[in-house]
């Protein structure tokens, strides 16, 4: 079954979302961060979605979700890389993903997460 | 011969008149006011007279002559279509595009005449499908000139949608999108898409949007500003709205616009300040610097 890895990277996990992004697959991606979340004690999760170029408002609502789900565990979630065209359809479809933290890249995404997890500590 | 509309004794006449008729048009046309040798020479003046009158004469053969929409004219269609379009680049006015086909009215006419002196019902049912075969043409040369005056407002249009909205680079990491006259939404959309191209490209972190030159703001040109920074946002870099002007402040907060956690600054140079703190860069004034003379 096709599933989007999850890569541990000291106290953070990285998914990096490069294939269409379908209603199962974003289910199961839910489930999978948030067992290894909770098993590796994760104190940061960053998404790297530079690959997706369709989305939808099920998808949409389903990146709120997992940063929501992810905090309820006490990790920062940051979702990086997002295209123009994505964060257009995003905000005409009403979703702004308020409380979601964006970066424009991994590397600046990276620091934003070392940056909060220092100002929680 | 009684191909093409039945009855008609257009299409054999045209046929064998061609060249007497080309010679009287062209006299007619240069001879005439409309006539503008300032932007058309009298050489390709004769060739397309020669080219349209040839067409016209295949088409009147093979299709039926009281309509121009078919096939057998798109011959026909095409050259008028080259002609109007050469004479609205060149230049000309509406009224003297449409008389290149109506001038063909007066000499076409006098041969009709000419020809069926004998018959006087034949020549006035001639004359009157000549003149509605003629007015169907000139009407399309119309439609082709307003057509491609069109094309032009429309490039236009698009270019000045391009020149109104620059994103520039105004340090490392800060770009600034000056924003000068009213914004609609097909506006904010080139300027939300032409600002989030241009965060990717130079991976900039802070984005400060400046209103100073929009002269109005109503609740749709804030709904605008509101999802260009939320899109911003989205894509993981700051906005700051810069150059808001004490009226607009006050209408802002009239029109009960709740503009949230957005950054908001008076002006540019404050807005770009706290950009310089956030990016944790600093300007910092040279003490050992040369006083200035005023």
């Amino acid at each position: 079954m096709e599933r989007i890895p999850i890569l541990k990277f000291g106290t953070f996990l990285l998914v990096t979302i490069q294939v269409d992004m379908h209603d199962k697959l974003a289910l199961t991606l839910q489930d999978d961060l948030t067992n290894r979340i909770s098993k590796e004690r994760a104190r940061g999760v960053l998404i790297d979605i530079s690959a997706l170029d369709v989305v939808d408002s099920f998808i949409g609502r389903m990146i709120a979700n997992i940063s929501g789900m992810a905090r309820v565990l006490d990790a920062e979630t940051v979702v990086v890389g997002m295209r123009p065209s994505v964060a257009i359809t995003l905000v005409e479809l009403g979703l702004p993903l308020e409380g979601v933290h964006t970066a424009l890249n991994v590397e600046k995404g990276m620091a934003l997460l070392q940056k909060r997890l220092e100002a929680r500590a | 011969m009684k191909q093409g509309a039945p009855g008609s004794r257009i299409p054999a006449l045209l046929k064998s008149l061609e060249k007497d008729l080309l010679a009287d048009w062209v006299k007619e046309q240069l001879a005439a006011t409309s006539q503008r040798p300032d932007l058309l020479k009298e050489s390709e003046l004769r060739d397309q007279s020669r080219a349209f009158l040839a067409a016209l004469q295949a088409a009147a053969q093979r299709g039926a002559l009281d309509d121009v929409s078919g096939a057998d004219w798109s011959a026909v269609r095409e050259l008028l279509n080259d002609v109007s379009r050469q004479r609205a680049r060149a230049g000309f006015s509406p009224g003297e595009t449409a008389m290149f086909v109506l001038s063909l009215k007066q000499p076409f006419f006098a041969r009709l005449r000419s020809e069926l002196k004998s018959d006087p019902d034949a020549l006035a049912d001639e004359t009157w499908r000549a003149t509605v075969l003629l007015d169907k043409l000139g009407l399309y040369t119309m439609e082709a000139f307003q057509q491609s005056r069109e094309e032009v407002i429309g490039r236009q249009q698009k270019e000045l949608l391009e020149l109104s909205t620059p994103v520039v680079e105004l340090w490392e990491d800060i770009l600034a999108l000056p924003l000068v006259g009213t914004l609609d939404s097909e506006r904010t959309q080139v300027v939300m898409e032409s600002l989030l191209q241009k965060i990717v490209e130079s991976s900039a972190s802070i984005a400060i949007i400046d209103i100073t030159g929009v002269p109005t703001v109503d609740t749709l040109v804030a709904q605008h500003l509101l999802k260009t920074v939320a899109a911003t946002r989205l894509m993981g870099a700051d906005c700051i709205i810069s150059g808001i002007r004490p009226q607009i402040a006050q209408t802002i907060v009239h029109l009960g616009v709740n503009l949230g956690e957005v950054t908001t600054k008076a002006s540019l140079a404050d807005a770009f300040k706290v950009a310089l703190q956030r990016t944790g860069a600093s300007v910092v004034r040279n003490s050992a610097a040369p006083a200035r003379a005023d």
